[in-house]
Parts: structure tokens; sequence; C-alpha cells
């Protein structure tokens, strides 16, 4: 790969993404305070209206750039590991049903397209007003409904690849299934499904913030972004503009993933020809 | 494109049942034993019959196979929701009264809730009733859940229905224009103000719109309350503020979707005659691309009028504005499942209504998709 073939807004985006996995990996380093210490009064102004602290404090008079900067960590987390959960469900569930067909692939899609009859977020609010509030039943959550949407791709791609020469020479040196799925279909699907996991990252920061911003995503004390925005909402009727912080954060975030996305898949689509 | 959330389109899948069963699913039960008994003995007798009206009515036909489907789909999915909280763990009763209840007190609570019927008698119950309009009682405020819901889904609807309004035209229009100034600054513009919208957050945006307009320019007014026979004119600015979110939320999407169906359709030999043939651009757009890429179009705009339904929840708990998708946030966090169950089944339904309605317009808009090769 060419460095000087990277457009601009890739490396806006790239560096944006440095910035916030730095944060994350880095937090306890770079934070001037603790995650939930109490360093002020409530709502104190930020420092460019002549406050002490950076940011300003949050609604119990905590640093809202310490928070912000343990946010990044718990939400980039979260965001990953269900994207990466989905990933790992939905392209083997997928890749399977593509080369076993039959009655394996009806059963597979019809049951996704059952589950994606269901907008998301609604399905996501039933399922967790039943279970218990922790995190890993959180990601599990995420990691199941994003899933289905990785099917879809997943299914289409590898359909794509099974009428290849090569898998049915696979086929008949009598390779098992669990090869041609591995060694012989995900590494010639695999530049699709990276813009898709960009793509459902992102996602998975904003659909993991709006539940959080309805109190059913990560649970007080830990900072969140999303968790941040629903704790300072009500300083807004003030003209106390905390709340947009960590929003303006998870925006950031967001973007900068969308602009590398956007460059993987015109680098996919001009050496295909066409997203698949 | 893939972030729309919930593009269920290939629905299509489910079309190979027997042709005959989604035909009738959709009427009363009675036409429903009368053409599948005979197919027990052997489909030979019924075939003929329905292949016949299939063949002089194909659009009547698929139509009715469409709301077939969506009909099974919204049982199924009611069967989803039903099973998907039955299954998980917790016991409602115990939950209700909090640890230190007596198990007698847990017993007549359940007693009282139902709880102790078997569960497929509860669901055919909940169902049967859910069809019929009764959603039950809630458990939280034993207020009847339907007065409820009627009361709100209808400032629900209205807050989506001039969000739709005002979103829809803005998108097609907009789409247009960036397709006739392709790679100039109006497209540039339009392409980054879209690419920055799609990774907002619904509630980022309303509150910045919130800080904005009602606390530094105090021209609108926050929380958006509604009320019974609030006179329209108040109302319609009480809801300024969750529509222009709700707008911002789907125009991106939408946008982009519209600009990408053009110049698909841009690509055509047709499109290259008319050009030669020395037609303006914009002529050319609005008379030769423009109808041909419509049914994607339509498309577009239906699945994102139905994840502007979704939206709603968020932009009604920003706003405080009192629809249903507050309400069911408001259920969630107290775990009053009839409540959940009810406005998650509304919300499901109104989504594959949406669903099918694309699918339907879809089919209507390009002949080609009547006889399905």
């Amino acid at each position: 790969m060419n460095w000087r073939s990277v457009p601009f807004s890739a490396w806006i985006g790239i560096a944006g993404l440095a910035i916030a996995f730095g944060c994350a990996v880095f937090a306890p380093f770079i934070a001037p305070y603790g995650e939930s210490e109490i360093v002020g009064g409530v709502w104190e102004l930020p420092a460019w209206s002549g406050g002490t602290f950076l940011l300003g404090t949050d609604n119990l008079g905590r640093d809202l750039l310490s928070r912000l900067i343990y946010g990044a960590r718990t939400t980039i987390f979260v965001a990953a590991a269900a994207t990466l959960l989905a990933f790992s469900f939905g392209v083997l569930l997928s890749f399977t049903a593509a080369v076993l067909k039959g009655w394996t692939d009806q059963a597979l899609s019809r049951l996704n397209d059952l589950m994606m009859a269901i907008p998301t977020l609604i399905f996501a609010l039933v399922v967790l007003a039943v279970l218990p509030q922790q995190l890993w039943i959180l990601i599990l959550v995420m990691a199941v409904l994003d899933s289905t949407r990785v099917f879809r791709l997943g299914r289409a791609v590898a359909t794509d690849i099974v009428a290849m020469d090569f898998v049915e020479a696979a086929r008949l040196r009598g390779e098992r299934t669990s090869w041609i799925i591995f060694r012989e279909i995900l590494p010639n699907a695999l530049s699709p499904l990276l813009a898709e996991f960009g793509l459902r990252f992102a996602f998975a920061i904003l659909f993991l913030s709006t539940l959080s911003f309805l109190g059913l995503g990560i649970q007080p004390p830990a900072a969140d972004w999303g968790g941040m925005v629903k704790d300072n909402k009500d300083g807004i009727i003030f003209g106390v503009s905390a709340a947009l912080i960590p929003g303006t954060a998870i925006a950031f975030l967001a973007v900068c993933v969308n602009l590398v996305v956007d460059w993987l898949l015109n680098r996919t689509a001009s050496l295909k020809g066409g997203r698949a | 494109m893939a972030a729309v959330p919930g593009s269920s389109q290939n629905l299509d899948g489910t079309a190979r049942l027997p042709a005959g069963d989604p035909l009738a699913v959709p009427g009363a039960p009675g036409s429903l034993l009368v053409s599948v008994d005979p197919a027990v003995p052997g489909t030979a007798g019924k075939r003929p019959a329905l292949g016949r009206f299939a063949a002089r009515h194909p659009l009547a036909a698929m139509i009715l196979q469409r709301l077939g489907i969506s009909f099974l789909l919204l049982i199924a999915v009611s069967a989803v929701l039903f099973i998907g909280v039955e299954a998980l763990p917790g016991d409602f009763a115990q939950t209700y009264l909090g640890q230190s209840a007596t198990p007698q007190a847990v017993e007549n609570i359940r007693r009282d809730l139902g709880l102790d019927q078997p569960a497929a008698t509860r669901y055919f119950a909940w169902l049967g009733n859910a069809l019929t309009g009764d959603f039950g009682t809630s458990w939280a405020s034993r207020n009847s859940i339907t007065e409820q819901v009627g009361r709100r889904l209808g400032n629900t609807l209205f807050l989506a229905f001039f969000a739709a309004l005002i979103s829809v035209p803005l998108a097609v229009g907009l789409g247009m224009i960036s397709v006739l100034y392709r790679d100039r600054i109006a497209d540039r513009l339009v392409n980054v103000f879209s690419l920055a919208a799609i990774s907002l957050p619904e509630f980022f945006i309303g509150y910045v719109l919130i800080f904005v307009f009602a606390i530094n320019f105090g021209v609108v007014s926050f929380p958006s309350t509604v009320f019974d026979g609030m006179p329209f004119l108040d109302r319609l600015e009480a809801i300024a503020l969750p529509c222009a979110t709700l707008v911002l939320v789907v125009l991106a999407h939408m946008l982009r979707m519209t600009r990408a169906a053009i110049l698909n359709v841009m690509e055509a030999p047709y499109i290259e005659t008319a050009e030669l043939k020395g037609l303006s651009r914009a002529r050319t757009i609005l008379r030769h691309a423009a109808p041909n890429a419509l049914a994607p179009i339509i498309n577009v705009v239906a699945l994102n009028l139905a994840y502007l339904v979704v939206g709603v929840v968020v932009v009604e708990v920003v706003f405080v504005y009192p629809g249903i998708g507050q309400y069911m946030v408001d259920a969630v966090t107290v775990r009053d499942m009839p409540v959940v169950q009810a406005c998650g089944l509304l919300f499901a339904a109104i989504y594959i209504f949406l669903n099918m309605a694309a699918d339907i317009l879809a089919i209507l808009s390009n002949p080609r998709l009547r006889h399905p090769k």
C-alpha cells in the first residue's frame, strides 16, 4: 500500500482514532483526576469561561475532562467488543449457511429475517428490560442484534465465493467444512468485511451511547459518553453546556471512523469494480 | 449505507411458501380453512384456481402475497417478543415486590397478574386480545394500556408525520441538486454535511438545538409539552424542535441514498442520448433520470420513515414529549412488562408495515419486478 495515496480526510480520521485509542489505553496516566473523584463544585465553568478546570465539572462536581478520558476507555472497549463478537457470530453463521446451503441456509436466513423485522433499539429495550444490568450481558445483546446485519452481508459475499472453482476444488480434495470456511472463503471475503467492520463499529458507538443515554447501557459510576450526557442533561436548561461536551466526543469519534471507512470503501470499490 | 438500521428488504425469501397459503391469510379465519383444506390431500385441486387468479391479476396476487407474509411476520415477531421475555431469567413478582417479600405475597401477585397460567395459554390470550386492540393493564399504574397508548400514539404519529412531510421533499430535492452540481461546491457541501449528520447521535442533535434555540435565543419553549385540546398552532410550535431533530436525523441518509440512486441511473445509455441531443442537465435529471430512479428512491424513503419511527423513541425522551416512545422507555426502567410488550409490538408492526409498503411501492413503480424470473 502506498502511503501517499491515502487521502487527507482519511488522515484526519486516522489521527482522531489514534487520539481516542490513546486516551482509552493510557487513561490513568493522562487524566488529571480520578474517574469518580469529586474535585469541585457542581457544574463549574470550563477554562475558556474563566473556570479552574479545563472542561469544567459535571453534575456532581467531578472533573469533566478526566471522565471524558476514562469514558473513552469504556465506550471504545464495549463498542469494539460488541462489534468483534457480532462479526464472529455473523461471519461464522453466514459462511456456514452459504457453504452448507439447503435447509441450514433456509433456517438461518429465515431466523435472520425475523430478527431484522424488529427494530434494533426496540428489541434491545425489550430484552434489557428483563435481563440483569451487567456489562457482559450488554455486550452480548449488542453483539447478537448487530450480527444480523453482518450475517446478511456475509451471506451475500460468501454465496458469490462459494460458486468459484477453487472452492469446488477444495471440496473435491475432501477438505472439511471448517477448512472451506476459514481457508478458502474468509481470506477472499476480507476486504468487503473490513469496511463493514468500520461501519458497524461506528454504529455500535452510537448505539451504546443511545442505550446509556436512556439509562440501559453502562451503569454509574463508571464513566461512559452516553451516560455523561444523561447525567448532565438537566444543566442544559440553566445554560450549562456540560452535556454537549461528551456528545461532541461521540460525534467526533463516529465521524473519524466514517472518514476511514469511506476511504476503505473507495479503495475496495476501485479494486473490485463495485462493492459486493 | 449499511448504517441504516434494519433495511429488511430481502423478505422475498419467505415467499417460497406454497403459492396459495399467503393469499388466504389476511382474510377471515373461515377463508383460511377453505383454501387450506383442499391442500391437505393434494395441491393438484387448488393450484389451477390460484394459478389462474395469479395469471389474470399478477399485481393483486403479488400484493396479497406481501400482505400475507407481513401478517405472518407480525405473528412471528409477537411470538419472539413474548418468548424472549418469557425465556429470560428473573421472576417479575419477586422484582415487583422486592427482596423482602413473603412467599405468600409473591404467590398472590403471581395469581393476580395471571403468571401462574402456562406460558402458551398466556401467549394466545395476550395475542388474541392485542389483535382486538386490548393490551391489558399496566403492572406499575394498573391503568389500561390501550387507553394510554391510544392517546400517545396520536402524539407520536403527529410528530413523525410532520418530520416526514419536511424531510422527504427536502432530501429528494437536495439529492437532485447534489447530482446536478456533481463534484462542485454544492455537492461537496451536501456530502460533508450529510456525513457529519449520519455520525451524530439523535440526542446530541436534540440538545444542541435546545441549547441554541430554546436557551440562548429563547425562540421556542422547552420541554415540548402537548396536551389534549391544545390549539393546533401551539401544538406545531411545541413540536418544532423535536421535528427539526428528526428531520436532521433521517435527512442525511435519504439524501445520500437518493443521490446514489440517481447517479446509478446517470450511467445509462439513454442519459447519454439525452445529453447528446442537447437537453440541459437539469432537464435530463428531472425528466429522464429521476423517474427511472423512482423505485430505489421510494424504497429509501419508506425505509427511512421506518427508521424515523424508531428514532422517535430517543427524541421523545430528550424533549419530554408525551409519545409512545417515552412511555416505552419509562416502562423499561420500572420493568413494566405488559407495557414494554405492547409498545414493542406496536413499533414492530409500524416498522413491518412501512417495509411492506416499500416493497409494494417498488413493485408498482417498476413493472419489471412484477414478473420475477
